[in-house]
């Protein structure tokens, strides 16, 4: 950096011009939006899947989870804070509406045995493998 | 009505680039709203993940500074495989008007979101005056 004047024409300018030039269109391209809701993260091992959201400010009722073998649904909503006659909001940054969301799982899983846990704002759902899924090992005979 | 495009990523914190902080880890923006009401300023930020003994509340000068620490959240003996949200700690500081009576200032943690009620001192609340006639 610190030679790059020394010809008198600094031959980064136009690398730089180009570097901009694509971080402005890459900034315009949409970024995952409200269609995907709540994001989530997926743990797993070979016998069960969490799945981990995060929903502030719903408490459990407002949540509704299904599971069929291979999918989860995710849904509910939440209401903004209702205002009355003098208040008004300075900044509104949190979301709110109602989502829904299915997730497809990397294996078949026993959908009666899904648990669901919701503490402080942190949705964990223990999805385990059904059995009739788990890769069985085959042993290999010497003939 | 148009769909409004909204970020879900976190927003690093500010304050992270300014300072490094002493713990490891990141250091993100809690959503917040913030509404006046006749009476007080009302700051709901969303941070869940933490409880009550992690989050730290101060005021000095005109700046209000919220913090909470977010324990890593993992699971014995499950990889992670699929992933479109971080966890770490929130950090995030406002500046406060002299209109805020600093001795009264509450706070309480529900359900992941922090709620901060900050009260105006008297003189700021509107006050109507009647018109008397003679």
């Amino acid at each position: 950096m610190l030679y790059r004047n020394f010809f008198g024409v600094d031959p980064w300018r136009e690398m730089d011009q180009i570097q901009r030039e694509m971080n402005r269109l890459f900034e315009t391209m949409p970024r995952t939006g409200t269609r995907t809701f709540p994001p989530i993260n997926i743990w797993t091992n070979a016998d069960e899947a969490v799945v981990t959201a995060e929903l502030p400010g719903l408490s459990s009722k407002d949540i509704n989870i299904s599971a069929t073998a291979d999918s989860l649904t995710i849904e509910g909503s939440k209401n903004p804070e209702e205002l009355k006659a003098e208040e008004t909001y300075h900044r509104q940054e949190r979301l709110y509406g109602s989502f829904k969301r299915t997730v497809a799982l990397p294996f078949m899983v026993d959908a009666d045995k899904v648990d669901a846990h919701f503490d402080n704002g942190n949705l964990t759902i223990r999805l385990p493998r059904a059995a009739a899924d788990k890769p069985k090992h085959i042993d290999i005979k010497v003939s | 009505m148009a769909e409004k495009e909204m970020d879900l990523q976190k927003k690093k914190s500010a304050a992270v680039e300014k300072a490094e902080r002493t713990r490891e880890g990141k250091a993100f923006l809690p959503h917040t709203d913030i509404i006046e009401t006749r009476d007080d300023m009302v700051l709901l930020a969303d941070m869940p993940g933490t409880d009550q003994k992690s989050i730290d509340i101060s005021l000095k000068e005109d700046v209000l500074t919220i913090q909470a620490q977010v324990k890593e959240r993992t699971f014995e003996g499950v990889n992670l495989v699929y992933s479109e949200y971080e966890v770490g700690d929130f950090v995030r500081s406002f500046s406060i008007s002299d209109t805020i009576d600093r001795e009264k200032i509450e706070a309480s943690y529900k359900n992941g979101v922090l709620r901060l009620r900050l009260p105006k001192i008297e003189p700021a609340k509107p006050k109507t005056i009647s018109v008397k006639v003679g």
